[in-house]
């Protein structure tokens, strides 16, 4: 075992695993949000209360009809990416022609209603749930203890992340959802039903966070403010690779969770501060963002 | 000649108002923290609590109005303080009460001291309160970081637990309860092998925690509350730290917290309280009550909210005994000159630096197959008497102790 700036090695790559294991959860937030800003122009601001909503769907769905973790991951996204649909149908479609401050707004708004909401009928302490029996325990690999619920989530991060990325670069159905957010008159012309893409897209960006609401509920405290602590953290995640990137947010999420890892080990106390400082500084040099290709 | 007549008129009427039955007006402000971490420890609770308290005292004494107003300090000292300011200046509020979180305390504290206004904590928990930063308008109720320390860290450091690694949350309270429960183990003869300063809030412990393992300690303090605590306890499960043999000292843990974390990853755990929902027949129907009065079944109250319905009726009392309208330095004294009893904390008093003295208890929580019914978290494992439990004068460091 050698050292590294007074740190053992061992110890600083369970630091790195870790910061690994926190960047998979900004990079499946901030594709979301992503692809609903960069398809949609839409800020969603009530990201983060989404997030929420599907780890209380997973409690709930637990508690009330005993449906396990497995179930949920696959139930609470539709649940709450169906609510997805109905916000964009009922409030976003008026805003599309608009300022971007309104999205950003209306988002705001309602994330604060659903936490309120939340708060007032499951209390601000928190609920319990459990890691699935499947995923106990975990693997001494020498330098650490690495629970196998983590290495889970990486693996399901990475593979949702990489499966979005594809479907939205490379196929027929993400070219026509990229064409119809560049010139939506000229690809409606073609046939192609765009408000419906629309709706989908933001419904699917929404079910993404939910996605990982229930990923975080056997690990973090499920609470209404579990999502709000975590949201401006993924904004300035987004900002940095850049407000339209899909390969930027994912790129950038696994960095930023790896940088923040590591002045944990360091620095403790600015974990909290040391995303902010690095995106002021992208900001400063590349306004776009590392991956932007707005100007 | 108007004006001089009107004036004269004011005056004969309150010459008369004084001749009748002391009628005391009361404005009262529960300050917490209704919206965030804090809000099921503190928040709505107390609310409840102060509206009980109200109901109680001034069905025995017609004489006196009593009106309340609550706020949120959403956690933040200047929030916090700009509350204090507007209340105290503004709004004529004779006492503030509650405000859980230290740094809050603190800044509050002090704009009591400039407004020579009364402020009673129940929710906050560092010891300066009662320490250096102590002052003639501040009483500390319910609890405070030395108490805790003395209560669990004791406990364990005597049952083998002599090196301890602190998490320790980067703010007032943590940084209180991580030096005082220092002091402790290493009175008792344990070492502190290492520490490290975690930012409020925190969602993701597993880096620290991994610290926490690599330092082999055998006791891993968490000098930290609320969402925190329960993040903690949650990842240390997963990380497998109590099977590999390291324990873990929840130094502040309420009810709530043990709900949310439910009884298989709580269980075992000790800490140190002065206040349980079911340690007795009277607090058992109190808790009633506040549910009640709380509109929330499934909701046990916490020692902060048995503080501020405690704190609420000795204030009272002072006032009536004073009558009038006295500042905040008079009723503090006044406090601190009569013995305090109520149904949720018996007999007791208040020292010269505002300290409230009252017996604590150290709880275990009970393992799932002990528990028979909700809300039945703990086993009373020690009582440590209201002479023992707190920081002796002598080591305050507080300008009011004199001598």
């Amino acid at each position: 075992m050698f050292e590294i700036f007074g740190i053992p090695s061992g110890a600083l790559f369970g630091q790195l695993l870790i910061g690994l294991i926190n960047g998979s959860f900004y990079a499946l937030l901030s594709l979301g949000l992503a692809v609903i800003f960069g398809m949609l122009n839409i800020i969603n601001f009530s990201h983060g209360a989404q997030y929420m909503m599907g780890a209380f769907a997973a409690y709930l769905m637990l508690k009330y009809s005993g449906l396990g973790y497995w179930p949920a991951l696959i139930i609470a996204p539709l649940v709450v990416g169906a609510t997805g649909v109905l916000i964009e149908r009922l409030f976003l479609q008026w805003l599309y022609k608009l300022d971007h401050l309104y999205g950003l707004l209306l988002t705001f708004g309602l994330a604060l209603i659903i936490e309120g909401v939340a708060r007032n009928q499951l209390g601000s302490a928190g609920l319990p749930y459990v890691v699935p029996d499947a995923l106990r325990g975990g693997q001494n690999l020498g330098f650490m203890f690495l629970p196998n619920y983590r290495a889970w989530v990486i693996f399901a991060s990475l593979t949702i992340c990489i499966a979005t990325w594809f479907v939205i670069e490379r196929t027929r159905l993400g070219a026509y959802l990229r064409a119809a957010t560049e010139n939506p008159t000229l690809v409606r012309a073609f046939g192609i039903n765009v408000p419906v893409m629309i709706t989908l897209t933001y419904g699917f960006g929404v079910a993404l966070a939910a996605f990982a609401g229930v990923m975080a509920a056997p690990i973090y405290n499920v609470s209404p403010q579990m999502g709000s602590e975590l949201i401006i953290v993924v904004f300035a995640v987004v900002v940095i690779g850049g407000m339209g990137s899909i390969l930027g947010a994912i790129v950038t999420g696994f960095g930023l969770g790896i940088v923040e890892g590591l002045t944990k080990v360091f620095f403790p106390e600015a974990s909290n501060t040391v995303i902010f400082v690095i995106m002021a500084i992208v900001l400063l040099v590349r306004p776009a963002g590392l991956f932007g290709r707005r100007a | 000649m108007k004006k001089t007549l009107g004036l004269a008129a004011v005056a004969a009427m309150l010459a008369c108002g004084a001749a009748h039955a002391q009628q005391v007006n009361v404005k009262i402000g529960v300050l917490s923290d209704m919206s965030s971490l804090y809000a099921d420890i503190g928040g709505p609770g107390s609310v409840a609590a102060a509206k009980l308290a109200i109901a109680d005292f001034t069905k025995d004494h017609p004489n006196v109005k009593v009106e309340m107003i609550s706020g949120d300090h959403q956690n933040k000292p200047d929030v916090g303080s700009n509350i204090a300011n507007q209340w105290y200046d503004v709004d004529k509020v004779d006492m503030i009460i509650d405000v859980p979180n230290s740094g809050v305390a603190l800044a509050v504290s002090q704009v009591a001291a400039t407004k020579n206004k009364l402020f009673i904590v129940s929710g906050a928990a560092a010891s300066d309160l009662t320490g250096p930063k102590c002052n003639a308008d501040t009483i500390h109720w319910t609890y405070d970081t030395w108490m805790l320390s003395n209560g669990t860290a004791t406990a364990m450091v005597k049952t083998g637990g002599d090196s301890w690694f602190f998490l320790t949350a980067d703010y007032a309270f943590g940084h209180a309860l991580e030096r005082d429960a220092g002091a402790v183990v290493e009175k008792n003869g344990g070492k502190v092998v290492g520490k490290v300063r975690v930012p409020l809030n925190t969602n993701d412990f597993s880096s620290f925690l991994l610290q926490a393992q690599s330092s082999k300690a055998k006791v891993i303090g968490l000098a930290n509350a609320g969402g925190d605590t329960i993040n903690s306890i949650k990842q240390a499960a997963e990380f497998g730290i109590v099977k590999g043999g390291q324990k873990l000292a929840g130094l502040l843990v309420f009810a709530s917290d043990v709900n949310a974390l439910g009884l298989p990853t709580a269980q075992g755990l000790s800490l140190t309280e002065t206040w349980y929902w079911d340690m007795n027949d009277t607090n058992r129907a109190w808790t009633k009550r506040w549910q009640t009065e709380r509109n929330a079944a499934g909701k046990y109250p916490t020692m902060i909210h048995a503080g501020v319905y405690a704190g609420i009726l000795h204030y009272l009392k002072a006032r009536v005994a004073l009558g009038g309208d006295p500042d905040g330095k008079t009723v503090a004294e006044k406090m601190k000159a009569t013995p305090t009893d109520d149904i949720l904390f018996g007999k007791g008093e208040i020292r010269v630096d505002g300290r409230k003295i009252h017996p604590a208890y150290l709880f275990e929580v009970k393992k799932p197959e002990e528990s028979k019914y909700p809300g039945d978290f703990y086993t009373l494992k020690a009582t440590i008497p209201a002479n023992e439990a707190w920081r002796p004068l002598a080591e305050d460091n507080c300008p009011l102790v004199k001598g």
